[in-house]
């Protein structure tokens, strides 16, 4: 059964190279697309050795159709392919209609679907679009075996593209190192070094070791080589490693900065711990959200930019929800920092409530537009998402925006003197309940866009702002208050440390580190990364 | 230790109340009558009324009342901890919850043992060390299963953290907000590691379905009163060890350090010896709060361990009134018998009402409850 099997793939090889020297035929044969329905399984693999050999692209859809599910027989000698309600006859292609009433379904096995598989990804090597050869070439990287390998000969024989060329050339040599012959062998070994992928070197690893005593590849030669290569292709595999590590810990760098941001403001300047300023970033999430369904009800034609009116949107409900704040509870509070603490915290308890009652208590989608969704692939496992690049860059840009108005502008003037020196500004006539609330706002609305920010990448529910609060305050306390650069700092090196910890100790082990490293830390440095220069008075 | 001054005080602020500066009597005539009346009713009116008065009586109390009255006295303990930290020596916790669970995990560890092999897999180990494929205990589970060990771990495991964190943190004079973010921070790490099931204290889930207590069956309604009366001893005991302390020259000094922590140091103390004192045992009387609590309720899991719980001890306090002893025990009865009212009818509402609660006891009351019937101060 096996070997029937075996000799009948080889066929479908054959027939593969038929293909690639540019066979072409008529209607899909009615005999073969029957065997393919209702034959046992060493029939319809020769089946589709036939249709491959063929080489005629509507066989194409047909094999898709099979692994897809969508293929059913009517009778003993009917076979459709359905889609929802529309059918069309499998050997003529003509559409047919009405749907007979009682059709079977074709059920395939996982040996059948391996071999679909193999067959399809071979007849798209045929493509004339790039994109298509390509997922087929990593298709069958990750799948071919040795009956694929006259097809992935050949078609890399014909390939221009030198991406998918070297994807071919790499799947040829990772088949052939199962090859009896010596120098097949060592020239697959050496073709090998050029990988970047993850199942080279499992591949390159499993030929040098030793099993029951007895090395698995006998060749000395060989083996020395293969070691190279194993090197060769496990440093590529570290940079690549390190780079998306980098990578991610800058992206949730950037995201730390962002939450935390505001809160370095409000906390530099009046000595208050906002507790609820997670839950302004939550309020901003909501805004987006807003955003993003009036757009999609009265402007879909323009929903792929409803993002860049989510951001003004965002920092006006955040900061005027903290302005309002600010007025009716906070400003009361001035001086008494730990009732202030649990006083916000009081508002972040109303704020989550009134989210569940608004817009219930489960998360709600936030879309990506089309241009945020896919990203770049840097090499073979490595992929940055277009939405973490875009929210790096957009946290930049909010940085840029604050510290021009902190440094370049009357009330960065007046926030910053309030914040070195409250009574002296105060004596200079500086009208600081005013700053205070301008500077408030000013940091609930950063919250806001933090929380625009979030939406495109994790999910927006009334419990967002709970998961932030902790590590925001870290970065508070890490980086100082007073000066953004500390705040920066601190941010992306929480957000660095924490990847890396992560990947050595896993994602909880690493936080409780960064947590009691932040502990330790304060014992040293009570002031922060960046204490403001100068004397203050202990209050 | 920086410049350690001598312990003898040179100057003892006067209080109102005594003229002579002499320390006050421990609790007035008065205040020993109520405090008798109290323990009678919840030492022995509160069991008769459970056990020996049938069911049908209009005198009967039910089994649901009584543990509810009993978590709540836990609850009261817990907020009077946070008060002799809090509300005389003006450090305020968020991570008491912390010292709670602890001693509620240690509690836990021992009645976990006593369950034998009556849980569902019928092993010697339990069920979740079974689920992770153990085959033994880990070596910080050994002896639990002699209850004075657990209890022994019940104060010093809390008490010991307390200890090590409050040292390096009053060494270096970390006060105020910042004080308070790291214990958040703390409670937060601690809960994470509890999380986890490789930490070996049953992660998400936690401890329960316990069996028996020092071989009692722990759902028998006298089991449940004895635990009851315990936890009414306990109280007790903490209001009168917590007024011994304030009412001590200790106290005093924890009072001004509250109040100018600067003037204290100018006068010649080392705050950091008494704020240590206090912080440690305000940690321990947490723990043990904690063991009363588990055997009570059932249950223990890392939720107990979260910023939000710690934070609402806080609130219990301040409802109260900080600064006096009665307040806490009061506050933490009315925040909680409003919690278990609300969430039953009307579940909604009830973080509204937390939050307002929060917000408008800071703005307008505060000396909480206890401020209302307090007079001016002179």
């Amino acid at each position: 059964m096996n070997g029937l099997m075996r000799s009948c793939v080889r066929a479908l090889g054959a027939a593969l190279l038929a293909l690639f020297a540019g066979a072409a035929a008529a209607a899909l044969p009615a005999d073969v697309v029957s065997a393919l329905a209702f034959g046992d399984g060493d029939e319809r693999a020769q089946a589709i050795g036939k249709l491959v050999a063929g080489g005629d692209a509507a066989a194409l859809p047909l094999l898709q159709a099979l692994i897809d599910g969508d293929v059913q027989t009517v009778g003993e000698d009917r076979v459709l392919i359905v889609k929802g309600d529309a059918a069309t006859d499998a050997v003529t292609g003509a559409a047919v209609s009405p749907l007979p009433a009682s059709r079977d379904d074709v059920v395939v096995n996982n040996r059948l679907r391996r071999t679909l598989g193999t067959a399809i990804a071979a007849f798209k090597l045929a493509s004339p679009d790039r994109a298509v050869r390509l997922a087929a070439a990593k298709e069958l990287q990750n799948s071919a075996d040795e009956d694929a390998l006259p097809a992935i000969v050949a078609a890399a024989a014909k390939e221009q593209d030198a991406e998918v060329k070297g994807l071919l050339v790499q799947t040829q040599a990772s088949i052939q190192l199962a090859s009896t012959d010596r120098a097949t062998r060592l020239a697959a070994v050496r073709v090998l070094a050029g990988s970047d992928s993850g199942a080279t070197k499992t591949l390159l690893a499993g030929i040098v070791q030793k099993k029951d005593g007895k090395f698995v590849e006998s060749d000395e030669e060989i083996r020395a080589e293969a070691q190279r290569s194993l090197a060769a292709v496990e440093g590529r595999l570290a940079k690549g490693d390190i780079a998306a590590r980098v990578f991610s810990g800058i992206s949730l760098g950037t995201i730390l900065l962002l939450a935390a941001l505001g809160l370095a403001i409000t906390y530099g300047l009046m000595g208050v711990i906002n507790m609820a300023h997670g839950e302004l970033i939550m309020v901003g999430a909501y805004a987006t959200y807003v955003v993003q369904n009036l757009f999609r009800q009265h402007l879909p034609g323009a929903f792929d930019w409803y993002l860049l009116f989510a951001v003004p949107v965002a920092f006006a409900v955040s900061g005027a929800t903290g302005v309002l704040l600010e007025r009716a509870v906070i400003r009361h509070l001035y001086g008494r920092p730990l009732e202030t603490l649990l006083a916000t915290w009081g508002l972040s308890l109303i704020l989550i409530q009134a989210m569940r009652t608004v817009f219930g208590a489960q998360n709600v989608q936030v879309e990506n537009p089309a241009w945020m969704s896919g990203g770049v692939e840097i090499m073979t496992n490595v992929v940055l998402p277009y939405s973490r690049i875009v929210i790096v860059a957009f946290a930049g840009g909010v940085l840029l925006a604050v510290s021009l108005l902190l440094t370049r502008t009357r009330l960065g003037l007046f926030v910053r003197a309030v914040t070195q020196n409250r009574g002296m500004a105060s004596a200079l006539g500086v009208r600081t309940p005013k700053v205070d609330m301008m500077a408030f706002g000013l940091g609930s609305g950063i919250a806001g866009l933090a929380g625009c920010a979030l939406s495109q990448i994790g999910n927006v529910g009334p419990d967002l702002g709970q998961s932030y609060i902790v590590d925001s305050f870290m970065v508070v306390v890490l980086g100082g208050v007073g000066q953004l650069a500390g705040t920066v700092y601190a941010a992306l090196g929480l957000g660095i440390a924490n990847k890396f910890l992560e990947a050595w100790q896993g994602a909880v082990l690493a936080k409780i580190a960064v947590l009691v490293f932040i502990i330790v830390f304060i014992q040293k440095r009570p002031q922060g990364l960046f204490a403001l220069k100068g004397r203050t008075v202990e209050a | 230790m920086r410049n350690m001054p001598a312990m003898t005080p040179t100057f003892v602020p006067r209080t109102g109340n005594t003229g002579t500066g002499a320390l006050p009597r421990l609790w007035s005539p008065r205040a020993w009558g109520i405090l008798g009346a109290a323990a009678v009713v919840l030492l022995v009116v509160v069991p008769v009324c459970n056990l020996v008065v049938p069911a049908g009586s209009a005198f009967h109390l039910s089994d649901y009342t009584v543990t509810l009255v009993g978590k709540i006295m836990c609850y009261a303990i817990v907020a009077l901890a946070m008060d002799l930290i809090w509300g005389y020596a003006g450090i305020l916790s968020l991570g008491h919850g912390l010292f709670f669970a602890l001693g509620g995990y240690a509690m836990g560890m021992y009645l976990m043992r006593s369950i034998g092999r009556d849980g569902v897999y019928k092993s010697d180990l339990p069920d979740f060390m079974v689920f992770l494929d153990w085959k033994a205990y880990p070596w910080f589970w050994s002896f639990t299963d002699h209850f004075w060990y657990a209890a022994l771990l019940v104060v010093l495991v809390p008490g010991v953290l307390a200890f090590v964190f409050g040292y390096f943190a009053f060494r270096s004079r970390i006060k105020g907000v910042y004080f308070s973010i790291i214990t958040q921070a703390l409670t937060y790490a601690f809960m994470l590691l509890f999380f986890r099931n490789d930490t070996g204290f049953g992660g998400n889930n936690g401890f329960t379905d316990f069996k028996r207590i020092l071989g009692f069956p722990i759902t028998a309604p006298e089991t449940r009163v004895a635990l009851f009366m315990l936890t009414a001893a306990a109280l007790i005991g903490f209001l009168c060890l917590g007024r011994a302390i304030v009412t001590s020259k200790l106290g005093r000094v924890l009072t001004a350090i509250r109040d100018a922590e600067s003037r204290v140091m100018f006068s010649g103390y080392d705050p950091l010896g008494f704020k240590l004192f206090v912080w440690t045992l305000s940690a321990v009387i947490c723990g043990i709060a904690g063991a009363l609590y588990v055997p009570q309720v059932g249950i223990i899991n890392p939720s107990e361990m979260s910023p939000a719980n710690s934070i609402e001890i806080a609130i219990w306090t301040a409802v109260g009134g900080r600064g006096t002893l009665i307040g806490p025990v009061v506050g933490a009865a009315v925040v909680n018998l409003g919690k278990s009212w609300f969430t039953q009818a009307l579940p909604e509402y009830w973080l509204y009402v937390l939050g307002l609660l929060f917000i408008l006891v800071t703005l307008y009351l505060p000396r909480g409850i206890a401020g209302l019937w307090a007079r001016k101060p002179s």
